[in-house]
């Protein structure tokens, strides 16, 4: 008796979900769109804030009537960053039968999941994962991101050194920290490969030492035109500040550790003429502006990590899927790669590897005491 | 030999600065064997008292070089009675305690100190007027020697010359020299060791103050933190040189800042700190208590 009344009841519940999802079909089938990244644990302000932007968006198209005249349904998925739960995150989110993915927020994550999506011809747009290999490997084809590679700021410098200022022999220097010799040595990298400069020094300074001026006399006797230092601003003031003293004009062109205000504060006249990369200037575009207002409506608080980069990832991929008009693969691909979309970081397309055109960074130069954008 | 003599400058302007703060550490040793380690922290209250100082002058108008003169003078001053004070309360109490007790007792006061001006001041750099003037007739030679290098040679090498002076011809040298043979028997002989001590404090913070006005107008930057590595290479030099002798650290300062400034110039500043460093243990090596220091013989 027991045993046949649990057949009854397994009966009612599967054609209960048979007529369920006929009436949603009816309807019209939602746009899956995945959200992967840390929900949890303790990288979990990394992820949170681009689940909020993508929720923020998603209720913005809903409620236009949706995309494709298909409303956009979210599945989030918790990855906490490692790489092992991110596989079977990724693996959880092909079976739910997603049409895209955002995400994932770690780059290690990022990596290791990247493979299972290309094979299951999912695109993924995440908003957070700078690791330069994942896009220039050319292996992952279905990859894109709105956010600079981590040698972005790098390639920026060199560019700006050879092209714009066209020098020729370059010093770089760093401070043998983790964010200033790895800048340094994607710089070197780059005027190698270029041709069109050499490397005429490469050297680490200690921090917090009581004089730069052996390592001044050492660029002076290096014949360098120009410095490329990536650090921070107390070595970059010191360095430079020595520079100028010994009656040096060579070029200075550093980092967004140095494009801060207590550079010009503490260098003070030496500052004048020294270039920085720094992030681009979002806050004065319109869009921006909406989405910061839309999240403290909605959550009151202030938006967090990458908050921005998701909400463009998020717009990005509706753009994607509009203008494509289906959910396929190699059109999505098409549509990401030649359609321009407005975001609150610019208006941007993604490029052959999948790097966003428009996002990352600009040079800035000290004049008359401020830091201005080089156009 | 152009580019010999810009290394041999920089490390002679380094080797300076290292000894103005060496002697502090060497002096105090030499007197009552303890390592302050506090001492950098005396420099980085030297280097914020002139800042303060300056900043202040300037507004009122004064000419460049009377403002150096004036906030030297006005860091030495609280720097000296930030020395006396430390040696107060840190040290004195446990002048009879074992080794380690005092030694703890200084590191704890270097960090109370730097924490002490993180809180009152600013956890940020901050920056510092170029109080020495660029003189005009250097110009030819800037890239050799700058103004600030020639100033600070001259300030090192007249406050050895004073300090010898006084070491050897006056009546608290002798009193000094008593006490650092045989503290004990300078006590039985009449001599105030207490007010020794302190006057060897003074005289160590008042060297240190000197030190961080001339680098930190040298450098045109100051925070909390400077006096850390500035005291721990100036330490290196002193036990290079011989810690407790006046000339020897003197001489390992010398030493240490030429071969970080060579280092770098002929090999590369990656390795400045591993070439000071392997310079001090080969020497170490060879003459255990250093390049001029004494051997002392455990006294029975």
């Amino acid at each position: 008796m027991v045993w046949k009344n649990q057949r009854i009841q397994v009966f009612v519940l599967l054609t209960g979900l048979f007529c369920g999802s006929f009436g949603l079909a009816n309807a019209a089938e939602p746009i899956r769109l995945g959200v992967a990244g840390a929900h949890s644990g303790d990288l979990a302000s990394y992820g949170l804030p681009s689940l909020n932007a993508a929720r923020l968006v998603v209720k913005e198209v809903n409620a236009r009537g949706g995309v494709l005249g298909r409303p956009i349904e979210i599945l989030a998925e918790d990855d906490v960053c490692k790489p092992e739960i991110a596989i079977n995150t990724a693996t959880k989110l092909i079976s739910e039968k997603v049409d895209i993915v955002i995400g994932h927020i770690c780059s290690g994550a990022t990596k290791a999941t990247l493979g299972i999506y290309n094979d299951a011809k999912l695109v993924v747009i995440s908003p957070s994962a700078t690791n330069p290999e994942l896009t220039q490997s050319g292996r992952y084809p279905n990859f894109f991101r709105t956010i600079a590679a981590d040698d972005a700021q790098a390639r920026q410098e060199v560019d700006f050194a050879i092209k714009t200022l066209k020098l020729k022999k370059l010093a770089v220097l760093h401070d043998k920290g983790d964010y200033g010799k790895g800048l340094a040595e994607f710089a070197k990298g780059f005027i190698e490969k270029s041709g069109a400069a050499e490397v005429v020094l490469y050297e680490g300074v200690t921090p917090g030492a009581v004089d730069y001026s052996a390592v001044v006399q050492k660029i002076k006797r290096s014949g360098a035109d120009g410095v490329i230092f990536g650090g921070y601003h107390p070595e970059a003031s010191k360095v430079v500040s020595q520079m100028r003293k010994k009656g040096m004009k060579t070029v200075f062109i550093s980092d967004d550790g140095v494009k801060d205000d207590t550079f010009i504060k503490v260098a003070g006249q030496y500052a004048e003429g020294v270039y920085a990369s720094g992030p681009k200037d979002t806050s004065t575009n319109p869009l921006t502006k909406a989405a910061i207002l839309a999240h403290q409506k909605e959550y009151g608080s202030e938006p967090g990590a990458f908050f921005l980069n998701a909400y463009a990832a998020t717009l990005a991929a509706v753009n994607a899927i509009d203008k494509a008009g289906s959910t396929d693969f190699a059109a999505l691909v098409k549509a990401l790669r030649e359609q321009t979309v407005e975001t609150p970081l610019g208006a941007i397309r993604f490029d052959e590897s999948g790097d966003a055109i428009g996002v990352g960074f600009s040079m800035y130069v000290v004049r008359g005491g401020v830091y201005q954008e080089v156009l | 030999m152009e580019y010999f003599l810009e290394l041999f400058f920089s490390g002679l302007t380094r080797g300076s600065i290292y000894a103005l703060i060496a002697l502090g550490y060497t002096m105090v040793y030499g007197i009552i064997g303890l390592i302050n380690f506090a001492h950098g922290e005396i420099y980085m209250i030297g280097a914020f008292t002139a800042l303060i100082c300056a900043t202040v002058l300037t507004i009122w108008g004064l000419p460049p070089l009377a403002v150096l003169g004036l906030s030297a003078f006005a860091a030495i001053i609280w720097s000296a009675a930030y020395g006396l004070t430390v040696e107060r309360i840190a040290y004195r109490p446990l002048r009879h305690a074992p080794r380690l007790s005092p030694l703890i007792s200084a590191i704890g006061m270097s960090i109370f100190l730097q924490n002490y001006v993180l809180l009152a001041q600013t956890a940020d750099f901050v920056s510092f007027p170029a109080l020495i003037p660029d003189f005009a007739w250097l110009e030819p030679y800037r890239s050799i020697i700058g103004s600030s290098d020639l100033v600070i040679l001259l300030t090192t090498a007249v406050v050895m010359l004073l300090l010898t002076i006084l070491i050897k011809g006056t009546k608290i040298g002798r009193a000094m020299r008593a006490t650092a043979q045989d503290r004990e028997m300078a006590l039985l002989l009449g001599i105030d060791v207490n007010l020794v001590i302190s006057v060897t404090f003074v005289i160590g913070s008042a060297l240190a103050a000197i030190g961080g006005v001339l680098i930190a107008s040298h450098i045109g930057q100051i925070n909390f933190a400077i006096g850390f590595l500035a005291g721990i290479k100036a330490f290196t030099a002193a036990v290079l040189g011989g810690i407790g002798s006046v000339p020897g650290a003197v001489l390992g300062s010398l030493l240490l800042g030429w071969t970080e400034s060579f280092a770098t110039g002929y090999i590369s500043s990656d390795y400045e700190d591993v070439f000071a460093f392997a310079l001090l243990v080969l020497i170490l090596i060879f003459r255990p208590s250093g390049i001029l220091g004494r051997h002392h013989n455990q006294k029975v």
